[in-house]
Formats: structure tokens, C-alpha cells, sequence
């Protein structure tokens, strides 16, 4: 079976660019694109939630 | 599962009118995750606060909530409680709020020991108001009306509130914002008055002025400047200097206000039957 | 069954009123000489399942009062003076919010700590003008022991009825006054209780202009849930910056009184039909004011006594009659000049009006009122 990665998901009309999720993150799952952040190494995720728990702006969702 | 916070927010409110990078909002989401761990009925949940961009939280969430005075927010919270104790009663506030002009509110509320919970959002600064000190600022540190650096000694919120009597007393950060929900839930199962501290950011008017660039390192520094009172204790105290520390700091249990109030009601009706 | 008859102190006939009316939450801070409103109330509302709480200050008991009303209960606070200005930014929380409640002032000199046991009239304009803003204001001014019981009442009852904080402002005297009274039974004087939404939870909203200027207010924990704030707002209790609705909902809480300034205002005639020199005056010294009016009677001059009981909405629509009629008009009061300027305004020309002002700590004797009356009838 092939490995189940957790879905994140950014709502880009509440994020504000502050980059706490992208600076958090352990294994370097999220990066700014322009002023929003975005998934560019979903793989990498361990599902930890820290993104999800830290953003300020309710823009990030991990289902796991 | 992805925890569903909008099933507590009044639709149509986000997004809120925070700054990038303040920490009020991560901590809304950690009293919402209290909230739902609790199972808080939204009809019979009051949710107060006092003037400032931390007592704008209220507004947010789908429960019945008041937004006051500046200050006066416990004060508000004590008649409604006192009137209707079957509503859960959550005051929310900053630190300007709660300890400069709300102070005398904040300690009376700790002696009397109301079945209500205080969450107070120290940002060390007014920033509502755009950045002026507060009565938990740091000395030295820059504000607007402290140029030259804050000569006026702070606050320790959480020595004041076990000075005055609170029964339950316990500080969390933005950084460590699994442990908010905690901290929470065990204050608002705390039967007496609780106050829950969160360290939290103001990256727009105190980290501009005081050589945090970013909203990052000042989450940082919430990680960097505390310790857990778990691991405090095998800490020495050249360690901890310059530390604050973290989680459940006070516990005790003393009379209940309003629970005593009852027995007067009990007494007298009995009497004058 | 004879009615219950007993010697009371007007601050007691005050609580006791409250309590006729179905108040059942108290918080205050004491002050002289208000002090025995709140000792009743601790001493009588557990009996009634009610509660009292002793407040940190006078910020705070505003504060708890707004707060309890909220949930549906009757409320009410005590001061005087001093304690009437901590309480000034609450008491416009309650307007802007419309949340009924009732204060009590009873009346000392000042200004600061001025003069703690001595009588005064000097917070009439405070009570209109005393928190930041425009604002409805409804103050009543009683006179004697017995109407401080029936004017607390009424203040319940104009409270619930316009969703707005209302003032009883007994001066001194009054409030400390021992006088018999004939307490009424249940019944006996109309009480009325808040309006309750006529739409479920669902559609309500605390500010839903379709139910009139007044829209019913829902109790915290009735199973309606809304958000209150002090900020300007709009339908649903939510703030706005949107100037045209910022504009009709400040009409809108004015209006609610003008519109209904008779079923507010209360005032008492003592032979002005024929009168030549009216008297205005209100309190304790419309009292010295009857009496140097029956003196000034018997010696022939042709006196009367307008007695203000509703001092804010202020009786213009029955002064300006009274200003065209009389020769002359006197405003005996305790401060130095308030209410001469309302009646001024009132007789707009069309009468001589004079003040007699002190504060001093003394009440206004009749004599002095007699004399002016003598003056103006030369
Ligand atoms: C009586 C009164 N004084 C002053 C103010 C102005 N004011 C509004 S918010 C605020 C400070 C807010 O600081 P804090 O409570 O720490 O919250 P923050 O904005 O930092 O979240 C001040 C001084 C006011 N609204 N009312
Ligand atoms: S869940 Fe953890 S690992 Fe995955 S993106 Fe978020 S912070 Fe990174
Ligand atoms: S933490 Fe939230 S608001 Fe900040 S960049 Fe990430 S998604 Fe955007
Ligand atoms: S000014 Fe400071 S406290 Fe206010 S919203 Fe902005 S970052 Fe937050």
C-alpha cells in the first residue's frame, strides 16, 4: 500500500504571510510563495500539527 | 482529523482583525480547543472582555459574549456570573487591560474567588493604543512613550494573582500553544477563580521597537525566555536567571464566593420563612 | 386589611422600593450619604433569593450591575457624588448597549470630596451630561420619603420599559429624611418587566429595529446567544464604522426618550392657575418652596410652585407655558446655578427669572424663598 501522507491545507484568503508556520515546521514542509505560504514538500511532513497549532490566522489545516 | 475550529467562530468573522504574526490569535485557538475538549454548551458560555486588541476576541466565537469597558471586563463577568452562576463565565483580556487600569478589578477578582476563569494576553505592550509601555514591560525595553527605554519596573501577573488569593494560577506562551488548550481546560474545571497567563507577541508595535524583526524570532524568544516548571526543578539558579516559568504555577482549594453567597440565601430564607 | 405604615428613612424607602419593583441584584461601594441604600439590600435581598455584592469600587458595582441586568435580572447600584463620577463611563456603557438599570445618587456637595454629609442639588447636569457623548438621560428627583419608594419604581419600570440606565437623585435631606410611609401592596403601583424577543434565537438580534425603537433584549443564558459592545454597532450588536448607520442609531437612542416625553415626565402643580410668581424647584427644596408659597398666599401675593419630579427629560413643554403666563419665575437651588438655565431656556424671554443658590450645606429656608418672593412681586 502506498504511503498516507497527511493533507494540509492553506487557506491563502486568511493567511497573512507572517511565516510562523514555514519557520516551524521541523522538516521544512512549507514555504512562502509570495505573501501566502504553500505546501512544497508535503513527503516530508510528519503530521505533527505544529504549523496548524502556531498559525495565528486560522489558515492551516493538517488532517492526518 | 483536522480539529474544526469554525465550528465555534460566528460565521463570516474571519479573517480577524489581528495583526501578521499575533500571537492573540493562536491563543483564541487554544481557548477553542478548551472549549471543545470541555464540550462548553455556546447558550449557557459567557465570554467577556475589556478594550484592547486582545478583548476583541469575544466577537469571534458563537457563545454569548460582551465586549466592555477598558479594564473593567472582570468586573462585568463578576455580575453575570453572581446573577446567573449556571452560565460558564470566561473573561478574556491584554495586559494593559487586566493590570494597569483594570488592576484593582483583577486582584479583587483572585480574593474573591468566583468560579471564573481569566485569560489574560501579555504582550508586554498597549498595542491597540500603538505601542505604548505596559505595566508588564520589561525596564529598559522601547515603547512610545519610553523612548529612552522603560524605567518603570513590571508586573509578574502571575506572583500578583497568587498574592491576591487566586486558586488557580498558570502561565503557558504562544510558542508552546499545544499546552494553552492545557492550561485551560484545567483552569475552567478548576472550581474558584483561575487565571491563565500566555506570554504572546506583539510583532507590529513591541517587536518593531525592541530589535525583533520579524514575528518568528519573537516566538523565539517565547521559547528561548521560558522554562517549564517541570524542568525548572533539576534547573540551578544561575540557570534560571533571566527565566520565566511556565505551567501550572498555583492550585489550591478555598471557598467558593458564590457558593458561600448561597448559604446567606439558604440561611435567611429559612429564617424568614 | 390596613395597609402597612411605618417611620422610614428616605435611603431605606429607596432599597425598599427597588425591591417592589422585583430588583434582585445589588452591587455597590459605599459613600456617604448613600450608604443605607446598600446596607437594606444586603440585609433584604437573601431573604428574597436575591444577591448583594460588595464591589471594589464604583466602576466595578456599574459594571456588575450591566452585567447582571444582562442575564435578565433586575438591577441596582448606590452612590453619591464621588462615586457618581467613577461610575460615569459604565453608566454610558448602559446607554450605548441599552441595557436597563437603575442608579441611585443621593446628592452631596462638591465638587471632589465637597462636602460628604451636606446636602446638595449640584448633580442634575451630571446626570444628562456626565458620560462622554450623546445619550438618552432619564433622572427623577423626588421630594419626600414616600415618593422615593414610588419614584425608585417608576425608575424600574422606565428602565425596563426604554432599555435604558435611569437616575434617582434624592438630595441629601431627602435621602436622609425619617417620614412615614404607607407601603403599597403588591399591586397597588404598575410594575413592568422587560419586553422577551418574539423571535427564536435564531433570528434575533439585540438592536432588530423592525420591533420599534426598542427592541426586546434577550437574557444571557435563555438559549439566545449574541455579542454586546460598547463600540458603535449596528443590528446585530456588532461594530460599525458605516456612517449612515452610526448617524440613525445615535437618533435612535435619543428618540426613544423624546418620543416619549410624556409618558416620562412627572411634575406636580401647587396653585399656578392664578399664579403670578412661580416657584420651579424640585427635592427638598420644593418643599421650603410650598411653604413660603402658602406664607406668601396668606399675605396676599399670588405665588405658586412648579415642582420638578422628572428633571431629565426636562419639562419644557409645561414650563414654556408657565414662563408666558407669570410675571416672574424662581429657581431655588442647592448649587450655584443649574436649573435656572434649563428654565431660562424654558421661558425664553417671556418671564423674569431668578436664582437663589447655595451651598453652603444649608437647605434653602423658606424665608429666603419668601423674601425673593416679595422682591419680585414689588
Ligand atoms: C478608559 C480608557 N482609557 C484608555 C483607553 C485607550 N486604550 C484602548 S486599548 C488600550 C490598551 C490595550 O492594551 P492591552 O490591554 O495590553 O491589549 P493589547 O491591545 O496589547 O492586546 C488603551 C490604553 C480606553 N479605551 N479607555
Ligand atoms: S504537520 Fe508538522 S511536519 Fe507537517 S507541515 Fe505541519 S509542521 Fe510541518
Ligand atoms: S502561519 Fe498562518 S498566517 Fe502565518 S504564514 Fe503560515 S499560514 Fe500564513
Ligand atoms: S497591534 Fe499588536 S497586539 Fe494589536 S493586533 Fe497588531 S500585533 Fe496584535
Amino acid at each position: 500500500m502506498e504511503k498516507q501522507f497527511p493533507k494540509i491545507e492553506i487557506n491563502e484568503r486568511y493567511c497573512k504571510g507572517c511565516h510562523i508556520c514555514v519557520e516551524f515546521c521541523p522538516t521544512r514542509v512549507l514555504a512562502m510563495k509570495g505573501f501566502t505560504a504553500s505546501v512544497i514538500n508535503l513527503e516530508a511532513c510528519i503530521g505533527c500539527m505544529q504549523c496548524e497549532l502556531r498559525c495565528p490566522d486560522f489558515a492551516v489545516k493538517v488532517t492526518t | 482529523m483536522a480539529f474544526d475550529y469554525e465550528k465555534y467562530i460566528r460565521p463570516g468573522k474571519l479573517p480577524h482583525i489581528w495583526c501578521p504574526g499575533c500571537g492573540h490569535g493562536i491563543v483564541m485557538k487554544g481557548l477553542i480547543r478548551a472549549i471543545d475538549t470541555l464540550g462548553l454548551e455556546k447558550n449557557s458560555t459567557a465570554i467577556v472582555s475589556g478594550i484592547g486588541c486582545a478583548s476583541r476576541l469575544p466577537g469571534y466565537l458563537d457563545f454569548c459574549t460582551l465586549h466592555t469597558t477598558h479594564g473593567r471586563g472582570m468586573a462585568f463577568a463578576t455580575g453575570i456570573k453572581f446573577a446567573r452562576p449556571e452560565l460558564q463565565v470566561i473573561c478574556v483580556g491584554g495586559d494593559g487591560d487586566g493590570v494597569a487600569i483594570g488592576g484593582n478589578h483583577f486582584i479583587h477578582a483572585c480574593r474573591r474567588n468566583i468560579d471564573m476563569t481569566y485569560l489574560i494576553m501579555n504582550n508586554n505592550i498597549y498595542g491597540m493604543t500603538g505601542g505604548q509601555f505596559s505595566p508588564t514591560t520589561p525596564m529598559g525595553a522601547r515603547a512610545s512613550t519610553t523612548p529612552y527605554g522603560n524605567p518603570d519596573p513590571p508586573f509578574d501577573i502571575a506572583k500578583l494573582a497568587i498574592g491576591a488569593g487566586a486558586t488557580f494560577v498558570a502561565r503557558g506562551t504562544a510558542y508552546h500553544a499545544s499546552q494553552i488548550d492545557k492550561l485551560l481546560v484545567e483552569a475552567i474545571r478548576h472550581k474558584g477563580f483561575s487565571v491563565v497567563e500566555i506570554l504572546d507577541s506583539c510583532p507590529t508595535t513591541y517587536g518593531r521597537r525592541n530589535k525583533f524583526r520579524s514575528a518568528v524570532e519573537m516566538m523565539n524568544n517565547l521559547k528561548e525566555s521560558t522554562v517549564s516548571i517541570k524542568a525548572a526543578e533539576n534547573m540551578s539558579p544561575e540557570q534560571l536567571q533571566g527565566k520565566v516559568i511556565t505551567g501550572l504555577l498555583y492550585k489550591e482549594n478555598k471557598p467558593e464566593y458564590i457558593a458561600e453567597y448561597q448559604k446567606i440565601i439558604d440561611d435567611a430564607q429559612e429564617i424568614y420563612r | 386589611m390596613a395597609k402597612k405604615i411605618a417611620l422610614l428613612q428616605g435611603n431605606e424607602a429607596c432599597a425598599y422600593g427597588a425591591l417592589y419593583a422585583g430588583c434582585r441584584f445589588f452591587a455597590g461601594y459605599p459613600i456617604t450619604p448613600s450608604t443605607e441604600v446598600a446596607e437594606v439590600m444586603a440585609r433584604e435581598l437573601p431573604k428574597l433569593g436575591g444577591k448583594f455584592i460588595q464591589m471594589e469600587d464604583e466602576i466595578g458595582a456599574m459594571a456588575a450591575v450591566i452585567g447582571a441586568s444582562l442575564t435578565g435580572m433586575k438591577t441596582l447600584t448606590a452612590t453619591s457624588g464621588p462615586g457618581f463620577s467613577l461610575k460615569q463611563e459604565n453608566i454610558g456603557y448602559a446607554c450605548i448597549t441599552e441595557v436597563p438599570c437603575v442608579i441611585i445618587n443621593v446628592m452631596r456637595g462638591g465638587p471632589s470630596t465637597g462636602m460628604p454629609t451636606g446636602p446638595s442639588q449640584s448633580d442634575v447636569m451630571q446626570a444628562k451630561w456626565g458620560t462622554h457623548g450623546d445619550h438618552p438621560a432619564i433622572c427623577l428627583v423626588p421630594a419626600s420619603v414616600q415618593e422615593l419608594f414610588t419614584e425608585t419604581v417608576r425608575a424600574f419600570n422606565l428602565s425596563e420599559k426604554y432599555r435604558t440606565p435611569v437616575t434617582v437623585m434624592p438630595d441629601e435631606i431627602v435621602g436622609h429624611m425619617r417620614e412615614r410611609i404607607e407601603f403599597p401592596e403588591p399591586g397597588d403601583l404598575p410594575v413592568v418587566n422587560r419586553a422577551v424577543p418574539s423571535v427564536g434565537p435564531e433570528e434575533y438580534l439585540p438592536y432588530d429595529t423592525r420591533f420599534g425603537d426598542i427592541p426586546p433584549l434577550a437574557a444571557f443564558g435563555s438559549g439566545y446567544r449574541f455579542h454586546l459592545t460598547g463600540l458603535n454597532k449596528t443590528a446585530d450588536g456588532f461594530p460599525t464604522n458605516k456612517a449612515e448607520v452610526v448617524q440613525r442609531e445615535g437618533e435612535r437612542q435619543l428618540r426613544k426618550i423624546e418620543d416619549n416625553i410624556d409618558d416620562i415626565v412627572l411634575y406636580e402643580e401647587y396653585l399656578l392657575d392664578d399664579a403670578e410668581i412661580a416657584i420651579v424647584a424640585f427635592g427638598s427644596t420644593a418643599r421650603s418652596a410650598r411653604y413660603a408659597v402658602n406664607e406668601a398666599r396668606k399675605a396676599g401675593i399670588k405665588a405658586g410652585l412648579f415642582r420638578i419630579i422628572t428633571y431629565w427629560p426636562f419639562p419644557d413643554k409645561q414650563l414654556a407655558p408657565l414662563a408666558a403666563r407669570v410675571k416672574a419665575i424662581i429657581v431655588p437651588e442647592m448649587n450655584l446655578g443649574m436649573t435656572i438655565h434649563e428654565v431660562k431656556r424654558c421661558a425664553a424671554g417671556n418671564s423674569k427669572v431668578t436664582g437663589i443658590f447655595r451651598v453652603d450645606g444649608e437647605p434653602i429656608n423658606p424665608g429666603q424663598i419668601l423674601d425673593e418672593i416679595r422682591e419680585a412681586g414689588k
